[in-house]
């Protein structure tokens, strides 16, 4: 899961290696032993760090609910669902790592504030339909987010991408099947599942980033083959997917404006109020402390575990290395 | 029509099915906490196979039973007392040496178990077992490395590894209690108390290997196998249970 990101400082680059231009010209893919600028090099390790960074926040959400599924079915999904986020997270953090960076450095810039995850996890998950939310709405966006990453110009993200949206693909639909059985269901779960919906469906609009006229990234990014459409381009995407989808729930979305528009050939829907946004980037949202402390909790409470695990290999590479010149 | 044999075998089955669940519940909560992100994948990979476990058997258990209850009744529906599982696998495991402990002695067991549950005379329960055998080896692979990193990593690991054991062994003994002796006879349980030397063996081998000492403790007088559990299952089931039973008859 990830949404595009806010508010960072646009970089841009004047000097553009020949090969470099070549490369985006022919539509081919950037390797990790090709010549890139600086400046590419630094979007890239911010935007797949914080794509990184979301798939292992948003383990947390969900996470809330394993213990609390209502079938053992369902609690087996959940599972193998959370656990694939983690997979998704480790692959991240493996492309990343092949533009230079160290995965430790990157998590230490999580847990310290400097880089940041998608806002969307800084909402609750309150009942069990809202993990039906997540999985059919935050899943949907995001693989609308991600499916043009697929072609992004770096190959490793491009590569890393291919995988994440089949599964995420999986995903969506096992949130469409939770909303479908509960809305079919009895009222009191029919209410659940509208209630998440209502909760959800704002803050699903906004993981695709500020309007077009105010994304400071979104030019640079798509000369250098990053993003390949606009964030309203990607919204009104998601919203043409989503209410035909809606209609088969039997759910309703919460904004009155939502209507086809014949002559543009999609849905029009009401303005998105991005003020709530910003309160939850700044820090304000209703989960932002809470996500922080799990996670760095998470990681010192296994220093320890780690340290041991370096120490053992020590031990163990210097005992073969003793067996070696013994033999010699 | 439930006869007396029946009653048995269900009450069998339960301990094994009861015994995954409670296990894979426990572990449920590492996802998201582990030490690095592999263990994360890891630990849910091991929660998964206990759960599937769990649920054939579960499933197994309500079919013998003939009262047409199923997985979800029997893991939703059944109040505290009538749970089998043993102790070792309901009591919280927050420390990742506690996890890996427990899960050493506890996959150990498990591997014997149903390696020697492949062979039983119960088409079902052999047919389990096969698939779990395969499962279960990993798990104890997975545990034994971890117990010998951190027997033998630091100061600091190896202390907090000897200490995770000292913790776990009282209710190593409850596993060997023997379970109903006309099963046994007719091939259809394994007898948990002939598993014993080979189970403590594959444990103190790797108990040896991490440095570490086998704790000399005395065991922990159980009861889980009647229904009587420690004071943590009750919040265990509470967590569990709750949304299931806030609407009954609901499908989900």
């Amino acid at each position: 899961m990830y949404g595009n990101d806010f508010g960072a400082r646009a970089e841009t680059s004047s000097d553009e290696p020949r090969s470099f231009l070549d490369l985006l010209a022919g539509d081919d893919r950037v390797e990790p032993r090709d010549e890139m600028p600086d400046a590419y090099r630094r979007t890239l390790v911010r935007q797949i760090a914080q794509h990184a960074h979301s798939e292992i926040i948003g383990m947390q959400p969900e996470g809330n609910w394993i213990s609390r599924a209502p079938s053992l079915r369902r609690k087996a999904i959940l599972m193998a669902k959370v656990q694939d986020e983690a997979g998704h997270g480790l692959y991240l953090y493996a492309a990343a790592e092949t533009l230079g960076v160290d995965r430790a450095d990157l998590l230490d810039q999580l847990h310290n504030g400097r880089q940041k995850y998608s806002s969307i996890f800084n909402y609750p998950t309150l009942t069990w339909a809202d993990v039906g939310a997540i999985g059919w709405l935050v899943d949907g966006a995001a693989i609308v987010n991600q499916v043009p990453l697929c072609r992004c110009s770096y190959g490793p993200y491009a590569r890393a991408m291919v995988r994440v949206c089949k599964e995420e693909s999986f995903h969506q639909r096992q949130g469409f099947e939770i909303l479908h059985t509960l809305s079919h269901g009895t009222p009191a779960q029919r209410a659940m599942a509208q209630d998440a919906v209502d909760r959800y469906w704002w803050p699903s609009l906004m993981m695709f980033g500020p309007p077009d006229d105010d994304s400071p990234n979104s030019a640079q990014s798509m000369a250098w083959g990053i993003k390949r459409f606009s964030n309203d381009d990607l919204r009104q995407r998601f919203v043409d997917m989503t209410v035909p989808q809606a209609e088969a729930l039997g759910l309703t979305l919460p904004d009155p404006e939502i209507r086809w528009n014949e002559e543009r050939g999609h849905y029009d829907f009401g303005e998105v109020d991005f003020t709530e946004l910003f309160e939850v980037i700044q820090g304000n949202g209703p989960c932002n402390a809470q996500r922080m402390s799990h996670r760095v909790r998470a990681h010192e409470d296994g220093a320890w575990v780690r340290e041991a695990a370096s120490a053992y290999a020590q031990k163990q590479a210097e005992k073969q290395l003793a067996r070696t010149e013994g033999a010699a | 029509m439930t006869t007396l044999a029946d009653a048995g075998l269900f009450t069998y089955v339960l301990g094994l099915a009861d015994d995954a669940l409670v296990s894979a519940q426990r572990m449920g909560w590492w996802i998201s906490r582990a030490p690095q992100l592999e263990e994360d994948v890891a630990l849910a990979n091991i929660g998964l196979d206990q759960l599937g476990q769990a649920r054939t058997l579960l499933a197994y258990a309500g079919q013998v039973e003939g009262a047409g209850r199923s997985e979800d009744d029997l893991a939703y529906l059944r109040d505290e007392r009538e749970f089998r599982n043993v102790w070792l696998v309901e009591r919280a495991q927050t420390d990742f040496g506690v996890a890996m402990a427990r899960l050493l002695v506890f996959s150990a067991w498990q591997r014997e178990l149903y390696a020697a549950l492949a062979s039983s005379s119960d088409a079902t329960l052999a047919g389990v077992a096969g698939k779990a055998v395969k499962e279960v080896a990993y798990h104890l692979d997975h545990a034994s490395h971890w117990v010998v990193r951190l027997g033998d990593g630091t100061e600091e690991s190896h202390a907090r590894m000897q200490a995770a054991l000292d913790a776990e062994w009282p209710y190593v003994a409850e596993l060997f209690e023997p379970v109903d002796a006309a099963l046994v006879a007719e091939g259809v349980a394994v007898d948990p108390v002939a598993l014993k030397p080979a189970v403590l063996t594959v444990v103190e081998e790797v108990v040896a290997e991490a440095t570490l000492t086998v704790p000399q403790v005395a065991p922990a007088v159980g009861g889980g196998r009647r229904g009587l559990h420690t004071e943590e299952m009750g919040y265990l089931l509470a967590e569990m249970q709750h949304l299931a039973r806030s609407h009954p008859g609901a499908a989900w």
